[in-house]
């Protein structure tokens, strides 16, 4: 069976992540080895998601760590632990 | 194996914690600064508000700390409970604006994405430049929350499907399909306009 372009796509995400059934995966394997279009979009899908997942796209704000651990501080410090679980 | 080692840690971590060395807790935390506050950031769009959520979402934690059953991952746990902090902030604030945590409508809709010709790789190093950085994240704050979250815990958290599937409360199905979706909205949206920029100026000298 040969796929279409628009079947393909529903499938870019799955190939991905390589969750596609063999034959599925197969299937847009060929598909791709001779589509430009469908092609351009698999890399480009799998560049961004390479950029999305870098540690540079959120920066933490200047200070942060140090303000979250004086608040922290507050609340550890002079009280009691956390209420243990029954058990 | 170190992760399991690292699982085990946590762990011991946690019972001192709750048998009063609480100032251990400084440390169990440190690893999910950065997740929890990208969490917090995405769906409060400005830096005073994740903070403050994230602040929250941590002091919640440590106050929770004896509810944590150890069924999951405690990096996990704490997604979610960042995750909840910052829906239910949203609600707070949508008092005024509204943006709806239900499914949007053309649920069953196919998201086209943008048809290229080729593309020419983006290396990971344009992401020095702030207007990149920016373009991603305004494309991620941008998709409906459904997807924008399930998209962060999978591609951004690197949770597992099974995971994300617990901390969402869906399917793993459900996961894969909105995943997708996620995903798809994301190349229609961004490929045309890293495409304009890569053409518009090389990243590199040499390239």
């Amino acid at each position: 069976m040969v796929l279409e372009c628009k079947h393909v796509w529903e499938h870019i995400s799955g190939y991905l992540d390589g969750t596609l059934d063999s034959e599925v995966q197969m299937q847009v394997q060929k598909h791709l080895e001779h589509c430009e279009i469908c092609s351009a979009i698999l890399d480009s899908t799998r560049n961004i998601l390479i950029l999305t997942a870098d540690d540079r796209v959120y920066e933490l704000p200047l200070g942060f760590s140090e303000r979250l651990h004086a608040r922290l501080d507050k609340e550890l410090s002079g009280l009691a632990p956390p209420e243990k679980s029954e058990t | 194996m170190a992760e399991a080692t690292e699982l085990r840690n946590e762990l011991q971590m946690i019972t001192s914690i709750l048998g009063g060395e609480t100032h251990l807790f400084h440390e169990l935390i440190r690893p999910y600064e950065r997740s929890v506050y990208v969490m917090a950031l995405s769906f409060l769009h400005n830096e005073a508000d994740a903070e403050d959520t994230a602040q929250e979402a941590f002091l919640k934690a440590y106050r929770n700390l004896s509810s944590f059953r150890g069924d999951s991952k405690f990096g996990t746990w704490l997604i979610s409970i960042t995750l909840n902090e910052a829906r239910s902030r949203i609600r707070r604030k949508n008092a005024v604006k509204i943006e709806s945590l239900d499914e949007p409508t053309g649920e069953d809709g196919h998201v086209s994405p943008a048809l290229l010709r080729d593309w020419r790789e983006i290396p990971s190093e344009s992401l020095e430049r702030q207007e990149v950085r920016h373009l991603l994240q305004e494309a991620i704050g941008s998709l409906p929350p459904i997807y924008r979250e399930t998209f962060l815990l999978r591609d951004v958290e690197e949770l597992s499907i099974a995971e994300a599937a617990q901390v969402l409360k869906i399917t793993a199905v459900s996961v894969k399909v909105r995943l997708h979706r996620a995903r798809m909205m994301l190349q229609k949206s961004l490929a045309p306009q890293l495409k304009q920029m890569n053409s518009k100026r090389r990243w590199f000298p040499w390239s």
